[in-house]
């Protein structure tokens, strides 16, 4: 069920396809396009080692028919001369399909993990360049399912479904031409037989199949279950509520039981069932076969060979290689279904469409000579502009980067005719702090993601220094926007790498400075490795207010002239606040700021406050204005209404 | 370690064990097949008469049929044992993982937990399969097949001595080189598989900072030594296939110069061309009998690691054990911690909390005020016995909290804990949490007293609103509301709050305190907050500071005596006190 939540991405649902013929299609193509020389070339050595493990019937009937020649004779040396050459004969060739069935084992491992390597970094690439829309929209666990269960599915087929079935393809066409070569009759026979697998197969397969698919679908509902369970393990215990969990877990883990178990069945069985059936055919084809040998009924083969024991004998031995090979076949069934499913799943992810920038306004660094005028520089001179191409007349113009943002009459919804923000307009100078304020859902955070486009607005404009933000390209738009978000993401590695995140070229002094900025050095200084901890698990070795430190010092160092602070010091103890308020003081001055808190506290001394609600702006003014306005923001204040 | 996953095989022994004996009658027949058939040939050759060849056809086509049976039914029941063991383990181990006390669980990560009860089990589930499928089967099939060729083929059967060593010794080494690559890059795997999360979670931040190139190089080059490290234990392994191989042709070519040599020699009696037949059917078996072996060697040896996993789990015992002889009746809701002193890891330098004195009255209404890491949620989660003292005792109505059987002390003392969570589910069914068997009106009488009621019957689906995984669609006061609805509907002696008002406002927050006094005034009441208004009117009020007790007192007493206290509350009334300029 958690599986299927996913594949209601944003647009419209793409038609259910039928059959996954087209992912199979798509698949190999891909396979066939990573590894154009090596893949044929296997493919190659595999056609030929399965030829090659055909031939022994041959020789096998060679040799009986020189056995029984000279079996009254008892004259080994005579027959020697015949034997002899023709064992050398399969030496020489069998040393050829070692050779090659070394070759393609060899390139199959190293095609295999290159093909999952290639899909995996396609993936995740694709991923990265997805908008975060996606990353609202879709849980994580489904989407590192994609990562852990359905790459591995690719594996299995790659390195065995593929080879066997290619192998087993050759064997059964090169054993049945053989048989056509020695008797039609009995060939026929064995068709019918054959038949009779395919229909089992398909019976038996096919429920297995069907079990499989539902089996990965509990896997996933247990996954959800025991994910959710664990991450509340503490509430569970404080709750007693250890026994009720337990009864639901096994409610599920029971239905989890019944289609793994239905699967296995299905799949277990099917080997015997095809392997005895094979047994059968071999003594129905060997009765026949004595009973046209007594009845010196005349052969109908390619070879014109008369139907004596010296074909029976090696016709036997095909028949045993035939049906094993079928068996071969049904074998992979399974996986086959499921590296489907797993590839169908990978394509909607890769198939998804990434984030589009057309933005054409650059960052980059600049400097500014006597006149004011402002000039591109190929060096950090610690200056910023806009560099704006005019496709119109070719000319560029430079805009220097200061920090101011406007937005005008804004309308947005994430969804289609539901409108989150109405009509907003909000002026921010440079250097000045704006702050939001009101109810969750009132549209607070859905401003700042408006600002970074992490969403694209409906109706109205956004200007960045006077130039509408659309046509800036987003990474050069973000790199100037500095983020602290209410949960904090730290990444595994050191804390010296989590604060340099913000800024890729900063020194370690840079770091700690920015450490500094941000009231975060002296805890880190306390930490047993300094700024080498290493962090993992998203920092959980560390407070949720330290967490929320490092990611102030990690927007502080990569300086921009714009910073969003999304309840970025909700965790933070007011304590820990009032000490650390003096490095956020000096950490905003001469930026542009946007706050949204609910501590009233942290956004009193903004230059502007403006309370949403209900998507609207619905008083704007600082501090004393809005308090002597005794509107809404007044009886925020006063505790008359919540906030979070 | 394997005893006790084996336990976990319980009421499904008997599909294992009748899965060893198909298997054994599977295999017999199997190897007496090839025995009838050199036989069948043997009669067509002769020019037997039709009923003689029939008969051995029909000896045959029953063998066959008989050998299905049991290879079906094997394959059955051996289904039925494997998953059944698997659900077993998982059972067992979620099970496990209920005793634990908070101690244990710092122990594991959530997401470690929850690999364990997945991939772990399906990994050993897998081998266990294995192992009662070819464990048995294929050593016999060997045996079988190793018997038979020495009684038909005499001498040629000598090839085998040649061959079976070869091919057991190579596919040995084989495995045990691609032990430790494989083991390696396992490893390597469920760490990408990590950072790919911690990418997923933070994608905001990475966006935020157009990081997108950069993660895509830091994840190539872990995914291309992946690559590489995958490569190469793949490549060892696929030595197996031509080793093979070439035992199997080496086979060939004796048996057919040898045999045909002997057949000749001894012209057809004892040794024919049936013979040969069938001596090239065993040693096809033969082979692929080492082959399974080996390739169980590998699983089991895989497999390994997850057990080992699974055990680590199984075989943590809960640091908290019930007392013998529990007393299951709470008196009433005072607390006294005397002379306390606890540390989270008996390795750890630091105590968390040290030397702790307090003695709270039945009933009384008590603040707790700290920083971050002061110890407040420590003391409180002493009370209901969520953690052990390390030295000294905690009272609760007047007797030690470890002589209390666990589910009435923790039914008395209701806590709603920092991180509180709700679960998928609808809004009613997370109420009754606290108590499944709560009426409606006992619902809705709990969610008016901690003002959730208003907002719930505001939902168009009122109580029966579903709540999304990780409560997602309710704010944060109006979970913490909800939350402490749930532990109200305990009609707990002592009612824990450990900053569980932090997202309601001040006005809705004073409520919820006078609903406290008025409703339930014989409860105890511990409050954690950060805000000083939240405590103000507090019986006592407790001031923590580096895990040792500050301060005790009412409001103004502390006010008087806690420069801490002070200095919280001077920075709360002014907003800060930094922009007295403006």
């Amino acid at each position: 069920m958690a599986k299927n939540k996913q594949t209601m991405p944003m647009g419209a649902k793409p038609p259910k396809r039928k059959l996954n013929g087209n992912v199979l299609k798509r698949l190999l193509k891909m396979l066939f396009k990573a590894y154009p020389v090596l893949l044929p070339l296997s493919i190659l050595c595999i056609l030929f080692t399965a030829v090659v493990s055909t031939i022994p019937s041959i020789f096998l009937q060679k040799v009986t028919e020189t056995v029984q020649d000279f079996q009254s004779t008892k004259d080994w040396a005579a027959a020697s001369e015949i034997i002899i050459p023709q064992v050398v004969t399969l030496i020489v060739l069998y040393v050829f399909s070692i050779v090659s069935i070394t070759l393609e084992s060899q390139l199959m491992a190293y095609i295999t993990q290159g093909f999952l390597y290639k899909m995996r970094k396609a993936m995740f690439e694709r991923m990265q360049d997805l908008p975060i829309k996606y990353f609202d929209t879709h849980k994580h666990g489904d989407i590192m399912s994609y990562y852990t269960n359905d790459i591995d599915t690719l594996r299995q087929l790659v390195s065995q479904s593929l080879p066997t079935i290619i192998r087993a393809s050759v064997i059964v066409i090169s054993v049945l031409s053989i048989m056509v070569y020695y008797s039609i009759w009995l060939t026929l026979l064995l068709l019918v037989g054959v038949a009779f697998m395919v229909l089992v197969s398909k019976k038996v397969g096919g429920g297995s199949a069907r079990f499989f698919v539902k089996l990965q679908r509990s896997v996933g509902g247990l996954e959800g279950y025991v994910q959710e369970m664990m991450n509340g393990q503490k509430v569970v215990k404080v709750f007693s509520h250890e026994e009720q969990a337990q009864k639901d877990f096994d409610r599920v883990n029971e239905e989890l039981f019944q289609n793994a178990y239905r699967a296995n069945a299905y799949a277990n069985m099917l080997g015997p069932i095809i392997m005895n059936i094979g047994n059968v055919m071999y003594v129905i084809v060997a009765v026949v076969g004595g009973l046209l040998i007594a009845a010196k009924a005349p052969n109908l083969s390619l070879s014109g060979l008369a139907l004596g024991v010296d074909i029976i004998v090696p016709f036997l031995n095909m028949t045993k290689q035939f049906t094993g090979n079928i068996n071969q076949f049904s074998q992979q069934i399974n996986s086959i279904v499921m590296a489907m499913a797993g590839a169908e799943r990978v394509f909607e992810l890769m198939d998804q469409s990434p984030e589009v920038d057309d933005g054409y306004v650059t960052l980059v660094n600049a400097t500014v000579d006597a006149e004011g005028n402002v000039h591109e520089a190929d060096h950090h001179t610690g200056v910023w502009a806009w560099k704006h191409p005019h496709s119109a007349d070719g000319s560029i113009t430079y805009t220097l980067l200061r920090g101011d943002v406007r937005m005008t009459e804004v309308d947005f919804g994430y969804e289609e005719g539901k409108t989150v923000l109405h009509d907003v307009s909000v002026f921010a100078e440079p250097g000045q702090k704006v702050a939001f304020v009101g109810a969750t859902g009132a549209g607070k955070t859905t401003i700042t993601n408006l600002i970074n486009r992490f969403y694209d607005i409906a109706d109205g404009k956004i200007r960045y220094d006077g130039i509408n933000i659309n046509k800036i390209r987003k990474s050069d738009l973000r790199r100037s926007l500095g983020i602290v978000l209410q949960d904090t993401n730290l990444f595994t590695g050191s804390v010296m790498d989590n604060i340099r995140y913000g800024n890729l070229d900063a020194t370690d002094e840079d770091c700690i400075r920015a450490a500094k900025l941000a009231g975060a050095d002296d805890f880190i200084t306390r930490l047993p490795g300094g700024y080498e901890t290493e962090l993992s698990n998203n920092g959980s070795n560390l407070s949720q207010g330290q967490r929320q430190l490092i990611a102030i010092a990690r927007a502080a160092v990569a300086d921009p002239p714009v910073m969003i602070l999304d309840e970025a010091t909700s965790s933070i103890d007011t304590r820990t606040e009032a000490i650390v308020q003096k490095g956020m003081d000096a950490l905003m001055k001469g930026r542009t700021v946007f706050v949204i808190a609910h501590r009233l506290s942290t956004v009193r001394n903004s230059d502007v406050i403006m309370v949403l609600d209900h998507g609207r702006i619905i008083e704007r003014g600082n501090h004393e204005k809005l308090i002597a306005e005794k509107g809404q923001y007044y009886q925020l204040y006063t505790g008359a209404f919540e906030l979070e | 370690m394997i005893k006790r996953l084996a336990k976990c095989v319980r009421e499904y022994k008997l599909p294992a064990v009748l899965t060893l004996i198909f298997i054994l009658g599977e295999a017999i027949i199997e190897t007496l097949i090839p025995f009838i058939t050199a036989d069948l040939i043997g009669n067509i050759k002769d020019g037997a008469g039709m009923p003689q060849i029939v008969q051995t056809g029909l000896l045959l086509v029953l063998m066959a049929l008989l050998s299905l049976s049991f290879g079906g039914i094997a394959g059955f029941t051996c289904a039925k044992a494997a998953a059944g063991f698997s659900k077993n383990l998982r059972h067992d181990l979620f099970g496990k993982v209920q005793t634990y006390s908070f101690a244990n669980m710092d122990k594991f990560s959530s997401s470690s937990l929850v690999t364990r009860m997945t991939t772990d089990v399906v990994n050993v589930q897998m081998s266990f399969m294995m192992l009662i499928r070819t464990a048995i089967r294929s050593p016999l099939l060997l045996i079988f097949s190793v018997v038979m060729a020495f009684v038909m083929g005499g001498k040629l059967a000598f090839t085998f001595i040649i061959v079976i060593p070869v091919l057991g010794g190579g596919l040995f080494l084989v495995a045990k080189k691609a032990m430790p690559a494989f083991h390696s890059v396992f490893r390597k795997y469920d760490r990408l598989n990590e950072s790919i999360e911690e990418n997923v979670r933070a994608m905001r931040v990475v966006k935020g900072f157009s990081r997108e190139d950069y993660e895509k190089k830091k994840f190539d080059a872990s995914a291309e030594t992946i690559r590489m490290d995958f490569t190469r234990a793949e490549r060892i392994v696929a030595l197996n296939t031509p080793l093979m191989q070439l035992c199997m042709y080496f086979n060939m070519v004796m048996i057919l110069l040898i045999g045909s040599n002997i057949a000749i020699s001894c012209g057809g009696d004892p040794f024919d061309v049936g013979q040969i037949s069938a001596m090239l059917t065993y040693g096809v078996q033969i082979l692929m009998s080492l082959m399974m072996l080996s390739m169980i060697f590998v699983m089991l040896t895989m497999s390994a690691e997850s057990a080992r996993r699974i055990y680590e789990v199984l075989g943590e015992e809960s640091t908290l054990q019930n007392p013998e002889d529990p007393v299951t009746e709470v008196a009433d809701g005072s607390i006294d911690f005397d002379h306390v002193s606890f540390k989270y890891a008996e390795t750890a330098k630091r105590n968390s909390l040290s030397d702790i004195d307090l003695h709270i009255r039945s009933g009384m209404t008590v603040g707790i005020i700290g920083g971050t890491g002061s110890g407040k949620t420590s003391l409180v989660q002493l009370i209901p016995r969520l953690y052990d003292v390390t030295e000294g005792c905690v009272r609760v109505g007047g007797l030690d909290v470890r002589s209390y059987d666990l589910d009435t002390l923790r039914g008395a003392v209701a806590m709603v804990l920092q991180k509180n969570l709700l679960f998928s589910g609808t809004i009613r069914e997370n109420l009754r949490w606290g108590n499944e068997n709560a009426t409606d009106e006992e619902i809705r009488e709990a969610c008016r007293l901690s003002q959730a009621d208003e907002f719930v019957m505001s939902f168009p689906n009122g109580y029966d609103t579903k709540i999304e995984q990780g409560g997602t669609n309710v704010s944060g006061g109006q979970k913490q509301r909800l939350c402490i609805a749930g532990a109200l509907l305990k009609k707990p002696k002592i009612l824990i709050l450990d900053d569980s008002t932090s997202a309601v406002d001040t006005k809705t927050d004073a409520l919820i305190r006078e609903g406290f006094r008025t409703y339930i005034p014989d409860t105890t009441k511990i409050i954690i907050a950060q805000r000083i208004a939240s405590v103000e009117k507090a019986d006592m009020i407790i001031v923590m500071n580096n895990g040792a007790v500050d301060a005790v007192g009412n409001h103004e007493q502390l006010l008087a005596t806690s420069e801490i206290y002070r200095e919280v509350y001077e920075q709360q009334t002014n907003g800060g006190g930094q922009n007295g300029e403006e």
